[in-house]
Protein backbone atom coordinates (compact mmCIF):
# COMPACT_ATOMS: atom_id res chain seq x y z
CA UNK A 1 0.00 0.00 0.00
CA UNK A 2 1.30 3.36 -0.95
CA UNK A 3 2.28 5.71 1.82
CA UNK A 4 0.07 8.77 2.12
CA UNK A 5 1.82 11.99 3.04
CA UNK A 6 -0.79 13.30 5.45
CA UNK A 7 0.84 16.69 5.95
CA UNK A 8 0.86 17.30 2.24
CA UNK A 9 -2.70 16.03 1.81
CA UNK A 10 -3.98 18.24 4.62
CA UNK A 11 -2.24 21.28 3.19
CA UNK A 12 -3.70 20.45 -0.22
CA UNK A 13 -7.26 20.26 1.04
CA UNK A 14 -6.98 23.30 3.29
CA UNK A 15 -5.63 25.33 0.35
CA UNK A 16 -2.61 26.10 2.50
CA UNK A 17 -0.50 27.39 -0.39
CA UNK A 18 -3.31 29.68 -1.38
CA UNK A 19 -3.52 31.13 2.15
CA UNK A 20 0.22 31.74 2.28
CA UNK A 21 0.11 33.30 -1.17
CA UNK A 22 -2.79 35.51 -0.15
CA UNK A 23 -0.92 36.69 2.94
CA UNK A 24 2.16 37.48 0.88
CA UNK A 25 0.00 39.25 -1.69
CA UNK A 26 -1.57 41.42 0.98
CA UNK A 27 1.88 42.21 2.39
CA UNK A 28 2.97 43.60 -0.97
CA UNK A 29 -0.43 45.22 -1.50
CA UNK A 30 0.39 47.92 1.07
CA UNK A 31 4.06 48.32 0.19
CA UNK A 32 5.19 51.63 -1.36
CA UNK A 33 4.91 51.51 -5.13
CA UNK A 34 8.03 51.10 -7.23
CA UNK A 35 6.51 52.85 -10.26
CA UNK A 36 8.03 56.06 -11.68
CA UNK A 37 5.47 58.33 -13.34
CA UNK A 38 7.68 58.33 -16.41
CA UNK A 39 7.04 61.51 -18.38
CA UNK A 40 6.93 63.48 -15.12
CA UNK A 41 9.54 61.57 -13.14
CA UNK A 42 12.70 60.13 -14.65
CA UNK A 43 15.22 57.64 -13.44
CA UNK A 44 18.90 58.40 -12.78
CA UNK A 45 21.23 58.20 -15.78
CA UNK A 46 24.89 57.26 -15.44
CA UNK A 47 27.48 59.67 -16.90
CA UNK A 48 28.36 56.78 -19.20
CA UNK A 49 24.85 56.58 -20.60
CA UNK A 50 24.95 56.21 -24.37
CA UNK A 51 22.05 58.06 -25.92
CA UNK A 52 21.60 60.30 -28.93
CA UNK A 53 24.79 61.35 -30.76
CA UNK A 54 26.16 64.87 -30.89
CA UNK A 55 29.11 66.58 -32.60
CA UNK A 56 30.90 68.99 -30.30
CA UNK A 57 32.72 72.27 -30.89
CA UNK A 58 35.66 73.92 -29.14
CA UNK A 59 34.78 76.86 -26.90
CA UNK A 60 35.92 79.23 -29.67
CA UNK A 61 33.30 77.78 -32.00
CA UNK A 62 35.62 75.63 -34.12
CA UNK A 63 34.42 72.12 -34.92
CA UNK A 64 36.31 69.44 -33.06
CA UNK A 65 36.00 66.84 -35.80
CA UNK A 66 39.15 66.51 -37.92
CA UNK A 67 37.74 63.91 -40.30
CA UNK A 68 40.10 61.11 -39.23
CA UNK A 69 37.27 58.65 -39.96
CA UNK A 70 38.20 56.41 -37.01
CA UNK A 71 34.55 56.37 -35.94
CA UNK A 72 33.47 55.36 -39.42
CA UNK A 73 36.07 52.59 -39.40
CA UNK A 74 35.17 51.19 -35.99
CA UNK A 75 31.39 51.43 -36.29
CA UNK A 76 30.24 47.79 -36.17
CA UNK A 77 26.88 48.65 -37.68
CA UNK A 78 28.47 50.80 -40.42
CA UNK A 79 26.03 53.54 -39.56
CA UNK A 80 28.48 56.44 -40.03
CA UNK A 81 29.36 57.96 -43.42
CA UNK A 82 32.03 60.70 -43.68
CA UNK A 83 33.35 62.73 -46.64
CA UNK A 84 36.21 65.15 -46.12
CA UNK A 85 38.04 67.93 -48.00
CA UNK A 86 40.63 70.55 -47.04
CA UNK A 87 39.00 73.83 -46.08
CA UNK A 88 40.16 77.25 -47.50
CA UNK A 89 42.56 77.72 -44.57
CA UNK A 90 44.07 74.30 -45.31
CA UNK A 91 42.65 72.44 -42.29
CA UNK A 92 41.05 69.07 -42.86
CA UNK A 93 37.30 69.09 -42.15
CA UNK A 94 34.26 66.97 -42.93
CA UNK A 95 31.92 68.02 -45.70
CA UNK A 96 29.50 65.27 -44.79
CA UNK A 97 28.94 63.50 -41.48
CA UNK A 98 25.87 61.23 -41.52
CA UNK A 99 24.69 58.80 -38.88
CA UNK A 100 21.90 56.43 -39.72
CA UNK A 101 20.24 56.20 -36.28
CA UNK A 102 18.18 53.22 -37.41
CA UNK A 103 21.38 51.25 -37.96
CA UNK A 104 23.21 52.49 -34.87
CA UNK A 105 23.43 50.00 -32.01
CA UNK A 106 24.55 52.58 -29.44
CA UNK A 107 27.75 50.65 -28.61
CA UNK A 108 29.71 53.86 -27.98
CA UNK A 109 32.73 52.74 -30.05
CA UNK A 110 32.67 56.00 -32.07
CA UNK A 111 33.02 57.96 -28.87
CA UNK A 112 35.85 55.69 -27.72
CA UNK A 113 37.65 55.96 -31.05
CA UNK A 114 37.46 59.72 -31.38
CA UNK A 115 40.85 61.32 -30.62
CA UNK A 116 39.38 64.82 -30.12
CA UNK A 117 36.11 64.01 -28.26
CA UNK A 118 34.13 65.33 -31.21
CA UNK A 119 31.48 62.61 -31.63
CA UNK A 120 29.88 61.69 -28.32
CA UNK A 121 26.74 59.92 -27.19
CA UNK A 122 24.76 62.30 -25.02
CA UNK A 123 22.24 61.70 -22.24
CA UNK A 124 19.18 62.22 -24.47
CA UNK A 125 17.11 59.11 -25.18
CA UNK A 126 13.82 60.75 -26.12
CA UNK A 127 14.36 61.37 -29.82
CA UNK A 128 11.65 59.18 -31.30
CA UNK A 129 10.32 60.43 -34.63
CA UNK A 130 7.23 59.84 -36.69
CA UNK A 131 9.08 59.00 -39.91
CA UNK A 132 12.12 56.88 -40.61
CA UNK A 133 13.76 59.64 -42.66
CA UNK A 134 13.99 61.92 -39.63
CA UNK A 135 16.36 59.40 -38.06
CA UNK A 136 18.97 59.78 -40.83
CA UNK A 137 21.03 62.43 -39.02
CA UNK A 138 23.35 64.72 -40.98
CA UNK A 139 26.19 66.95 -39.83
CA UNK A 140 23.94 69.94 -39.26
CA UNK A 141 21.61 67.98 -36.98
CA UNK A 142 24.51 66.48 -35.04
CA UNK A 143 26.16 69.88 -34.48
CA UNK A 144 22.81 71.25 -33.36
CA UNK A 145 22.53 68.40 -30.83
CA UNK A 146 26.01 69.35 -29.66
CA UNK A 147 24.86 72.89 -28.97
CA UNK A 148 21.72 71.75 -27.13
CA UNK A 149 23.40 69.16 -24.91
CA UNK A 150 26.92 70.61 -24.54
CA UNK A 151 26.58 71.45 -20.85
CA UNK A 152 25.45 67.97 -19.84
CA UNK A 153 27.87 66.22 -22.21
CA UNK A 154 30.81 68.19 -20.81
CA UNK A 155 29.76 67.42 -17.25
CA UNK A 156 29.35 63.71 -18.02
CA UNK A 157 32.75 63.53 -19.74
CA UNK A 158 34.35 65.22 -16.78
CA UNK A 159 32.67 62.86 -14.29
CA UNK A 160 33.72 59.81 -16.29
CA UNK A 161 37.28 61.05 -16.99
CA UNK A 162 38.91 59.45 -13.90
CA UNK A 163 37.83 55.99 -15.07
CA UNK A 164 39.16 56.26 -18.63
CA UNK B 1 -50.98 54.69 -12.54
CA UNK B 2 -50.15 51.57 -10.58
CA UNK B 3 -53.12 49.92 -12.23
CA UNK B 4 -51.66 50.67 -15.69
CA UNK B 5 -48.30 49.09 -14.80
CA UNK B 6 -49.67 46.02 -13.04
CA UNK B 7 -52.77 45.15 -15.05
CA UNK B 8 -52.34 46.10 -18.72
CA UNK B 9 -50.07 44.19 -21.09
CA UNK B 10 -48.34 47.33 -22.31
CA UNK B 11 -47.81 48.49 -18.75
CA UNK B 12 -46.25 45.20 -17.68
CA UNK B 13 -44.06 45.19 -20.79
CA UNK B 14 -42.84 48.73 -20.07
CA UNK B 15 -42.26 47.92 -16.42
CA UNK B 16 -40.19 44.81 -17.13
CA UNK B 17 -38.23 46.54 -19.88
CA UNK B 18 -37.51 49.41 -17.53
CA UNK B 19 -36.35 47.06 -14.78
CA UNK B 20 -34.13 45.12 -17.17
CA UNK B 21 -32.60 48.31 -18.57
CA UNK B 22 -31.97 49.64 -15.08
CA UNK B 23 -30.18 46.46 -14.04
CA UNK B 24 -28.12 46.28 -17.24
CA UNK B 25 -27.11 49.94 -17.26
CA UNK B 26 -26.14 49.97 -13.60
CA UNK B 27 -24.31 46.70 -14.08
CA UNK B 28 -22.33 47.92 -17.08
CA UNK B 29 -21.35 51.14 -15.32
CA UNK B 30 -20.30 49.10 -12.30
CA UNK B 31 -18.31 46.82 -14.60
CA UNK B 32 -16.27 49.77 -15.86
CA UNK B 33 -15.18 50.53 -12.31
CA UNK B 34 -14.70 46.87 -11.44
CA UNK B 35 -12.37 46.52 -14.42
CA UNK B 36 -10.43 49.46 -13.03
CA UNK B 37 -10.47 47.95 -9.52
CA UNK B 38 -9.23 44.65 -10.93
CA UNK B 39 -6.26 46.35 -12.57
CA UNK B 40 -5.52 48.45 -9.50
CA UNK B 41 -5.54 45.44 -7.17
CA UNK B 42 -3.38 43.46 -9.53
CA UNK B 43 -0.99 46.39 -9.80
CA UNK B 44 -0.84 46.96 -6.04
CA UNK B 45 0.19 43.36 -5.36
CA UNK B 46 3.00 43.78 -7.88
CA UNK B 47 3.99 47.13 -6.31
CA UNK B 48 2.91 49.03 -9.39
CA UNK B 49 0.61 52.05 -9.47
CA UNK B 50 -1.82 50.80 -12.10
CA UNK B 51 -3.89 53.16 -14.24
CA UNK B 52 -3.62 56.67 -12.75
CA UNK B 53 -3.70 59.13 -15.65
CA UNK B 54 -7.28 59.28 -16.98
CA UNK B 55 -9.50 61.12 -14.51
CA UNK B 56 -8.94 61.37 -10.76
CA UNK B 57 -6.79 58.38 -9.70
CA UNK B 58 -7.39 57.00 -13.19
CA UNK B 59 -11.05 56.31 -12.40
CA UNK B 60 -12.11 57.00 -15.98
CA UNK B 61 -9.56 54.58 -17.46
CA UNK B 62 -12.22 52.03 -18.42
CA UNK B 63 -14.24 54.65 -20.27
CA UNK B 64 -11.14 55.74 -22.17
CA UNK B 65 -10.51 52.10 -23.05
CA UNK B 66 -14.11 51.77 -24.13
CA UNK B 67 -13.76 54.65 -26.57
CA UNK B 68 -10.46 53.26 -27.77
CA UNK B 69 -12.04 49.89 -28.53
CA UNK B 70 -15.06 51.19 -30.40
CA UNK B 71 -13.11 53.55 -32.68
CA UNK B 72 -10.64 50.86 -33.73
CA UNK B 73 -10.92 49.03 -37.00
CA UNK B 74 -12.84 45.76 -37.10
CA UNK B 75 -10.63 43.22 -38.80
CA UNK B 76 -12.21 40.05 -40.17
CA UNK B 77 -9.65 37.34 -40.92
CA UNK B 78 -9.54 35.87 -44.41
CA UNK B 79 -11.62 32.71 -44.58
CA UNK B 80 -13.59 33.59 -41.44
CA UNK B 81 -17.21 32.49 -41.24
CA UNK B 82 -18.63 35.99 -41.04
CA UNK B 83 -22.08 35.49 -39.47
CA UNK B 84 -20.73 33.11 -36.85
CA UNK B 85 -17.69 35.31 -36.33
CA UNK B 86 -19.89 38.24 -35.32
CA UNK B 87 -22.50 36.13 -33.52
CA UNK B 88 -19.91 34.71 -31.10
CA UNK B 89 -19.11 37.92 -29.16
CA UNK B 90 -22.80 38.78 -28.99
CA UNK B 91 -23.58 35.39 -27.42
CA UNK B 92 -20.70 35.82 -25.00
CA UNK B 93 -22.10 39.16 -23.88
CA UNK B 94 -25.83 38.45 -23.94
CA UNK B 95 -25.94 35.20 -21.93
CA UNK B 96 -23.97 36.49 -18.93
CA UNK B 97 -26.27 39.54 -18.99
CA UNK B 98 -29.62 37.72 -19.10
CA UNK B 99 -28.83 35.57 -16.06
CA UNK B 100 -28.94 38.73 -13.94
CA UNK B 101 -32.72 38.66 -14.36
CA UNK B 102 -33.07 36.16 -11.50
CA UNK B 103 -30.49 37.58 -9.09
CA UNK B 104 -32.30 39.16 -6.12
CA UNK B 105 -30.51 42.33 -5.01
CA UNK B 106 -32.86 42.96 -2.14
CA UNK B 107 -36.18 41.70 -0.76
CA UNK B 108 -38.29 41.62 -3.93
CA UNK B 109 -35.73 43.53 -6.01
CA UNK B 110 -35.50 41.05 -8.83
CA UNK B 111 -36.48 41.41 -12.47
CA UNK B 112 -37.99 37.93 -12.69
CA UNK B 113 -38.74 36.12 -9.43
CA UNK B 114 -39.13 32.77 -11.18
CA UNK B 115 -39.38 29.47 -9.37
CA UNK B 116 -36.82 27.75 -11.60
CA UNK B 117 -34.18 30.47 -11.12
CA UNK B 118 -31.27 28.07 -10.62
CA UNK B 119 -32.28 26.01 -13.64
CA UNK B 120 -32.45 29.18 -15.70
CA UNK B 121 -28.98 30.20 -14.53
CA UNK B 122 -27.52 26.79 -15.35
CA UNK B 123 -29.17 26.80 -18.78
CA UNK B 124 -28.11 30.31 -19.73
CA UNK B 125 -24.57 30.11 -18.40
CA UNK B 126 -24.05 26.77 -20.18
CA UNK B 127 -24.78 28.54 -23.45
CA UNK B 128 -21.88 30.95 -22.93
CA UNK B 129 -19.56 28.17 -24.04
CA UNK B 130 -21.14 28.40 -27.50
CA UNK B 131 -19.80 31.93 -27.87
CA UNK B 132 -16.33 30.68 -27.09
CA UNK B 133 -16.51 27.68 -29.44
CA UNK B 134 -18.04 29.72 -32.26
CA UNK B 135 -15.48 32.48 -31.86
CA UNK B 136 -12.61 30.02 -32.03
CA UNK B 137 -14.08 28.09 -34.95
CA UNK B 138 -15.16 31.05 -37.07
CA UNK B 139 -11.80 32.83 -36.75
CA UNK B 140 -10.16 30.32 -39.12
CA UNK B 141 -7.01 30.33 -37.01
CA UNK B 142 -5.41 27.34 -35.32
CA UNK B 143 -4.48 29.28 -32.18
CA UNK B 144 -7.98 30.59 -31.72
CA UNK B 145 -9.32 27.09 -32.35
CA UNK B 146 -6.99 25.48 -29.82
CA UNK B 147 -7.96 28.12 -27.27
CA UNK B 148 -11.63 27.52 -27.92
CA UNK B 149 -11.25 23.75 -27.52
CA UNK B 150 -9.43 24.16 -24.24
CA UNK B 151 -11.96 26.66 -23.01
CA UNK B 152 -14.96 24.54 -23.96
CA UNK B 153 -13.59 21.42 -22.30
CA UNK B 154 -12.72 23.41 -19.19
CA UNK B 155 -16.06 25.17 -18.87
CA UNK B 156 -18.04 21.97 -19.40
CA UNK B 157 -15.93 20.08 -16.83
CA UNK B 158 -16.38 22.63 -14.12
CA UNK B 159 -20.04 23.22 -14.83
CA UNK B 160 -20.61 19.64 -13.68
CA UNK B 161 -19.18 20.31 -10.24
CA UNK B 162 -20.86 23.73 -10.01
CA UNK B 163 -24.18 22.04 -10.75
CA UNK B 164 -23.63 19.38 -8.09
CA UNK B 165 -22.61 21.97 -5.50
CA UNK B 166 -25.74 23.97 -6.22
CA UNK B 167 -27.81 20.78 -5.83
CA UNK B 168 -26.51 20.61 -2.25
CA UNK B 169 -27.90 24.08 -1.62
CA UNK B 170 -31.25 23.46 -3.23
CA UNK B 171 -31.65 20.16 -1.34
CA UNK B 172 -31.27 22.14 1.87
CA UNK B 173 -33.65 24.83 0.72
CA UNK B 174 -36.22 22.77 -1.14
CA UNK B 175 -36.58 25.47 -3.76
CA UNK B 176 -34.92 26.59 -7.01
CA UNK B 177 -35.99 30.18 -6.39
CA UNK B 178 -33.03 32.39 -5.46
CA UNK B 179 -35.12 34.61 -3.21
CA UNK B 180 -36.28 31.51 -1.32
CA UNK B 181 -32.67 30.39 -0.99
CA UNK B 182 -31.85 33.70 0.67
CA UNK B 183 -34.92 33.54 2.89
CA UNK B 184 -33.90 30.04 4.02
CA UNK B 185 -30.62 31.49 5.29
CA UNK B 186 -32.37 34.09 7.41
CA UNK B 187 -31.85 33.05 11.03
CA UNK B 188 -31.25 34.46 14.46
CA UNK B 189 -27.47 33.93 14.30
CA UNK B 190 -26.88 36.36 11.41
CA UNK B 191 -23.58 35.52 9.76
CA UNK B 192 -23.59 32.00 11.19
CA UNK B 193 -27.04 31.04 9.94
CA UNK B 194 -25.98 31.35 6.32
CA UNK B 195 -25.26 28.33 4.16
CA UNK B 196 -21.48 28.81 4.11
CA UNK B 197 -21.18 27.10 7.51
CA UNK B 198 -23.03 23.83 6.82
CA UNK B 199 -21.81 23.81 3.22
CA UNK B 200 -18.27 24.97 4.07
CA UNK B 201 -16.17 22.66 1.88
CA UNK B 202 -18.49 23.34 -1.03
CA UNK B 203 -18.04 27.11 -0.75
CA UNK B 204 -14.34 26.68 -1.49
CA UNK B 205 -15.07 24.22 -4.29
CA UNK B 206 -17.65 26.58 -5.74
CA UNK B 207 -15.22 29.48 -5.66
CA UNK B 208 -12.50 27.50 -7.40
CA UNK B 209 -14.98 26.12 -9.93
CA UNK B 210 -16.18 29.67 -10.57
CA UNK B 211 -12.60 30.66 -11.34
CA UNK B 212 -12.35 27.82 -13.84
CA UNK B 213 -15.80 28.45 -15.26
CA UNK B 214 -15.02 32.11 -15.99
CA UNK B 215 -11.54 31.37 -17.38
CA UNK B 216 -9.89 33.46 -14.71
CA UNK B 217 -6.35 32.82 -13.51
CA UNK B 218 -5.10 30.32 -12.37
CA UNK B 219 -7.30 28.53 -14.91
CA UNK B 220 -6.90 31.01 -17.78
CA UNK B 221 -5.51 28.33 -20.09
CA UNK B 222 -7.74 29.26 -23.03
CA UNK B 223 -6.09 32.65 -23.18
CA UNK B 224 -2.70 31.61 -21.84
CA UNK B 225 -0.74 34.59 -23.10
CA UNK B 226 2.58 32.81 -23.32
CA UNK B 227 1.23 30.01 -25.50
CA UNK B 228 -1.92 31.06 -27.30
CA UNK B 229 -1.64 34.88 -27.22
CA UNK B 230 -5.32 35.37 -26.34
CA UNK B 231 -6.96 32.04 -27.13
CA UNK B 232 -10.27 32.21 -28.90
CA UNK B 233 -10.20 36.04 -28.93
CA UNK B 234 -6.94 36.27 -30.82
CA UNK B 235 -8.47 37.24 -34.18
CA UNK B 236 -10.92 39.72 -32.70
CA UNK B 237 -10.44 43.46 -32.59
CA UNK B 238 -12.41 46.58 -31.81
CA UNK B 239 -16.02 46.23 -30.62
CA UNK B 240 -16.30 42.41 -30.95
CA UNK B 241 -13.26 42.07 -28.71
CA UNK B 242 -14.80 44.57 -26.29
CA UNK B 243 -17.97 42.44 -26.19
CA UNK B 244 -15.89 39.37 -25.32
CA UNK B 245 -14.16 41.27 -22.55
CA UNK B 246 -17.34 42.72 -21.08
CA UNK B 247 -19.02 39.31 -21.34
CA UNK B 248 -16.25 37.59 -19.42
CA UNK B 249 -16.19 40.26 -16.74
CA UNK B 250 -19.98 40.13 -16.44
CA UNK B 251 -19.68 36.41 -15.85
CA UNK B 252 -17.08 36.99 -13.14
CA UNK B 253 -19.30 39.50 -11.35
CA UNK B 254 -22.25 37.18 -11.80
CA UNK B 255 -20.31 34.40 -10.10
CA UNK B 256 -19.61 36.80 -7.22
CA UNK B 257 -23.34 37.52 -6.99
CA UNK B 258 -24.16 33.80 -7.12
CA UNK B 259 -21.74 32.95 -4.30
CA UNK B 260 -23.22 35.79 -2.24
CA UNK B 261 -26.77 34.57 -2.81
CA UNK B 262 -26.17 30.82 -2.45
CA UNK B 263 -23.78 30.73 0.49
CA UNK B 264 -23.54 34.18 2.05
CA UNK B 265 -27.14 35.20 2.48
CA UNK B 266 -27.63 37.69 -0.36
CA UNK B 267 -29.01 40.91 1.04
CA UNK B 268 -29.15 39.64 4.66
CA UNK B 269 -27.22 41.49 7.32
CA UNK B 270 -24.37 39.51 8.93
CA UNK B 271 -25.03 41.01 12.36
CA UNK B 272 -28.42 40.30 13.93
CA UNK B 273 -30.19 43.60 14.56
CA UNK B 274 -28.71 45.59 11.69
CA UNK B 275 -31.17 46.17 8.84
CA UNK B 276 -30.93 43.96 5.75
CA UNK B 277 -30.59 45.65 2.39
CA UNK B 278 -28.99 45.97 -1.00
CA UNK B 279 -25.81 47.45 0.54
CA UNK B 280 -24.98 44.08 2.10
CA UNK B 281 -25.43 42.38 -1.25
CA UNK B 282 -23.14 44.90 -2.94
CA UNK B 283 -20.57 44.62 -0.15
CA UNK B 284 -20.53 40.83 -0.45
CA UNK B 285 -20.16 40.96 -4.22
CA UNK B 286 -17.34 43.48 -3.91
CA UNK B 287 -15.59 41.27 -1.39
CA UNK B 288 -15.74 38.24 -3.66
CA UNK B 289 -14.60 40.32 -6.60
CA UNK B 290 -11.62 41.36 -4.50
CA UNK B 291 -10.88 37.68 -3.87
CA UNK B 292 -11.14 36.97 -7.61
CA UNK B 293 -8.64 39.75 -8.28
CA UNK B 294 -6.27 38.62 -5.56
CA UNK B 295 -6.32 35.06 -6.90
CA UNK B 296 -5.37 36.46 -10.29
CA UNK B 297 -2.45 38.25 -8.70
CA UNK B 298 -1.07 35.48 -6.50
CA UNK B 299 -1.50 32.18 -8.32
CA UNK B 300 0.57 30.67 -11.12
CA UNK B 301 -1.30 29.13 -14.05
CA UNK B 302 -2.34 25.47 -13.84
CA UNK B 303 -1.16 22.98 -16.41
CA UNK B 304 -3.95 21.59 -18.56
CA UNK B 305 -3.75 18.03 -17.23
CA UNK B 306 -3.71 19.38 -13.66
CA UNK B 307 -6.83 21.38 -14.44
CA UNK B 308 -8.64 18.33 -15.79
CA UNK B 309 -7.43 16.15 -12.92
CA UNK B 310 -8.69 18.68 -10.39
CA UNK B 311 -12.04 18.95 -12.12
CA UNK B 312 -12.81 15.28 -12.67
CA UNK B 313 -10.81 13.44 -10.00
CA UNK B 314 -11.16 15.81 -7.05
CA UNK B 315 -14.11 18.16 -7.48
CA UNK B 316 -16.54 15.76 -9.12
CA UNK B 317 -16.28 12.90 -6.56
CA UNK B 318 -16.24 15.37 -3.70
CA UNK B 319 -19.30 17.29 -4.78
CA UNK B 320 -21.11 14.08 -5.70
CA UNK B 321 -20.40 12.66 -2.24
CA UNK B 322 -21.53 15.91 -0.72
CA UNK B 323 -24.86 15.74 -2.51
CA UNK B 324 -25.43 12.27 -1.01
CA UNK B 325 -24.41 13.53 2.44
CA UNK B 326 -26.67 16.58 2.24
CA UNK B 327 -29.56 14.43 1.04
CA UNK B 328 -29.25 12.21 4.15
CA UNK B 329 -28.62 15.14 6.50
CA UNK B 330 -31.64 16.97 5.16
CA UNK B 331 -33.94 13.97 5.19
CA UNK B 332 -33.11 12.86 8.75
CA UNK B 333 -32.59 16.34 10.19
CA UNK B 334 -29.00 15.79 11.31
CA UNK B 335 -26.98 18.61 12.93
CA UNK B 336 -30.08 20.23 14.39
CA UNK B 337 -31.70 20.64 10.99
CA UNK B 338 -28.87 22.77 9.62
CA UNK B 339 -29.33 21.06 6.27
CA UNK B 340 -33.11 21.05 6.24
CA UNK B 341 -34.50 24.56 5.93
CA UNK B 342 -37.32 23.94 3.56
CA UNK B 343 -38.93 27.18 2.67
CA UNK B 344 -41.71 25.66 0.63
CA UNK B 345 -43.34 22.34 1.52
CA UNK B 346 -40.92 19.77 2.91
Amino acid sequence: MAQIDWTRATKYFLLWDFMVGFKLGMKYFFRPKATLNYPHEKGYLSPRFRGEHALRRYPNGEERCIACKLCEAICPAQAITIDAEPREDGSRRTTRYDIDMTKCIYCGFCQEACPVDAIVEGPNFEFATETREELFYDKEKLLENGEIWEAEIARNLEMDAPYR
Amino acid sequence: MADFFYNTNLGIFLLVTGEALLVIVLLLVALAFLMYADRKIWAAVQMRKGPNIVGVFGLLQSFADFIKYIVKEIIVPAGADKPVYFLAPMITLVFPLIVWAVIPFNEGWVVSDMNVGILYIMAASSLVVYGVIMGGWASNSKYAFLGALRSAAQMISYEVSIGLIIIGVILSTGSLNLSDIVHAQDGKYGFFSWYWLPQLPMVVLFFVSALAETNRPPFDLPEAESELVAGYQVEYSSTPFLLFMIGELTEVVFMCALISVLFFGGWLSPIPGLPDGILWMIAKMAFFFFLFSMVKAITPRYRYDQLMRLGWKVFLPFSLGWVVFVAFAAQFGWFGGAYARWAVGG
